[in-house]
């Protein structure tokens, strides 16, 4: 035990901080990827041009930047749409299924009513429900928006429920020795301890929500509707415009690690001060 | 309410004998706790704690003793008997300190410490000094930014420690509360813990199942007998005040722990020969 007379004067135990690491760690961290994807495209330019391949069968990757840069054009509105719908999915995800755990959390009959609901909506394959929503819904925007929320959904629900039943027991009888209400457990205790796991649901959730976002697209696609990223990946496999396939499939995995990180920082951000998954360990 | 003291005749004559003697607090009568599950965790409970007093609940583990406690806290209710103290009381008059320090991660020390006045309602203001004060008691004061995590486990059990004292109880509640620590930190604790009861008069009831801790602590020790959990004995411990370190190499400190120790052994006996 470190006495508080003897401790640290500054009155802070030391702690290790992820600003505090070793500058040629966090160098390596980005180097090393960086090498990786480096050193594959550079052989696979070299096979492409060895070997002579035309790019319809393998196009070369300088083929595929420049495709990138050529229809851009087509290819970056398209991306706004089908960040947009991915975005739009996640925030109905989050405000449906944070507030049904809410509710379910709140009363046993709702969660028993309900949550059987929630496990089938997840359990069905989103690409078998796509077409009938798209019969349904007249708006294909809306409809492909729904399609993600669907398969978004459900690790939010699950992880908040699992979070809010989390609480620990004795600090449960602390809040009710003290005579606490209602809205202060909820305030001040199920809610902090039900967030990490919140957190972590919404990182599956981010990626969930582009996949549902593109196969609801893909099938929307078909049905003449559609302008997302994933219809423009169709579209160029109808006209055999594989370069530009490529180029479609390069954005929809940056949107996807461009979800990822910003779900990842928001949960260091939120829990960086206490959570033990936000916080680097000293060797 | 039982208005004016009476003090138990089952207990006169180790309650006259205190130093500290003052008037009934808390009156436990015939009190028995079973489970749903029908363990009879506690049975034909009596006990009677006056003000200013440090009563230790000894006993091996699993004989109800955190039960007593909880049921004392309101935690639990009786299934038979009664729970009585001399006046009414408002939350926050009661501190209770469990074996973990149980405190919400996410929230800085003084945040913790500050937890039981925000429930009661007090305002910011008088809660900061309040916070303030329950920290410099503890020696922590220039750890109130800090987070639990950073603090180590004796620092936190003094973080609990001060969030327990922070609306100054009426009554302490202590669940083996240093029981989870090293040898090295809890003798220090310790230390502490009879130092502020000296200073402050706190009546404190601490259940632990170290016989050395509730010698060097208590004004008495109940012994405690498992299967039904039930008092068997009572011990006095008038070694004189303050006590300090020295006090544990004292020819009366070792002789009081084998009276106690021998206590518990019968304890501990009786329960054999029941299973």
């Amino acid at each position: 035990m470190t006495s508080p007379r003897e401790g640290d004067p500054s009155g802070r135990a030391k702690e290790p901080r992820a600003g505090d690491r070793a500058p040629a760690e966090r160098a390596f961290r980005v180097l090393a990827p960086l090498l990786v994807a480096l050193f594959v495209l550079a052989g696979w330019e070299v096979v492409v041009r060895l070997r002579d391949i035309p790019p319809y069968i393998l196009p070369a990757p300088s083929r595929i930047a420049s495709e990138l840069v050529r229809s851009w054009d087509v290819l970056g509105p398209s991306l706004l749409v089908t960040v947009r719908i991915a975005a739009l999915a996640l925030l109905a995800a989050v405000v449906s299924g944070a507030g049904l755990a809410l509710l379910c959390s709140l009363s046993k009959w709702i969660e028993l009513s309900l949550l059987p609901y929630a496990v089938t909506l997840q359990v069905t394959p989103i690409v078998s429900v796509a077409p009938l929503v798209l019969v349904y819904v007249d708006d294909p925007l809306a409809a492909v928006v729904f399609c993600a929320w669907i398969v978004a959904f459900f690790p939010i629900l699950a992880n908040t429920m699992s979070g809010l039943a989390a609480v620990d027991h004795n600090l449960r009888d602390l809040f009710e020795l003290y005579g606490a209400s209602r809205w202060q457990q909820l305030w001040l205790l199920r809610l902090p301890t039900a967030l990490p796991y919140f957190l972590a649901g919404l990182r599956i959730a981010g990626g969930l929500a582009l996949i549902g976002a593109v196969v609801a697209e893909y099938v929307a696609g078909t049905a003449g509707a559609g302008t997302g990223l994933a219809f423009r990946v169709l579209e160029a496999q109808y006209r055999l415009n594989i370069p530009r396939m490529f180029a479609g499939l390069f954005l929809l995995a940056l949107t996807g690690i461009g979800i990822y990180c910003g779900t990842s920082l928001l949960s260091r951000l939120l829990l960086r001060n206490w959570h033990e998954s936000a916080r680097v360990r000293e060797r | 309410m039982s208005g004016e003291a009476k003090t138990s005749p089952r207990f006169s004559e180790t309650t006259d004998r205190h130093r500290q003697r003052g008037a009934e607090l808390l009156r436990i009568e015939k009190v028995s706790k079973v489970f749903a599950d029908g363990t009879v965790a506690v049975e034909g409970f009596d006990l009677s704690v006056a003000r200013g007093e440090f009563v230790s609940l000894l006993g091996p583990s699993g004989c109800g003793k955190s039960t007593v406690l909880r049921l004392i806290a309101g935690l639990l209710r009786p299934t038979r008997g009664t729970v009585r103290f001399a006046q009414p009381l408002a939350p926050g008059d009661i501190g209770f300190v469990f074996q973990e320090p149980t405190l919400m991660p996410w929230a800085t020390v003084a945040d913790n410490v500050a937890l039981p006045l925000r429930l009661c309602g007090f305002d910011g203001r008088r809660a900061g000094a309040a916070v303030a004060e329950a920290l410099a008691l503890v020696g922590l004061s220039s750890f109130a930014r800090a987070y639990p995590h950073q603090l180590s486990g004796g620092m936190k059990m003094r973080v609990s420690l001060a969030r327990a004292l922070v609306t100054r109880p009426t009554l302490l509640l202590m669940d083996e509360p240093f029981a989870a620590l090293d040898e090295i930190t809890r003798l220090r604790l310790d230390d502490e813990l009879a130092r502020l009861w000296q200073a402050h008069g706190w009546t404190v009831l601490f259940v632990t199942h170290s016989v050395f801790e509730s010698v060097y602590l208590s004004t008495r020790i109940v012994v405690m007998a498992a299967r039904p959990g039930r008092p068997v004995a009572e011990i006095a411990v008038d070694a004189p005040r303050p006590r300090e370190e020295d006090f544990r190499d004292s020819p009366l400190y070792g002789a009081l722990c084998r009276e106690v120790s021998a206590a518990l052994h019968r304890a501990m006996a009786s329960r054999g020969a029941e299973t």
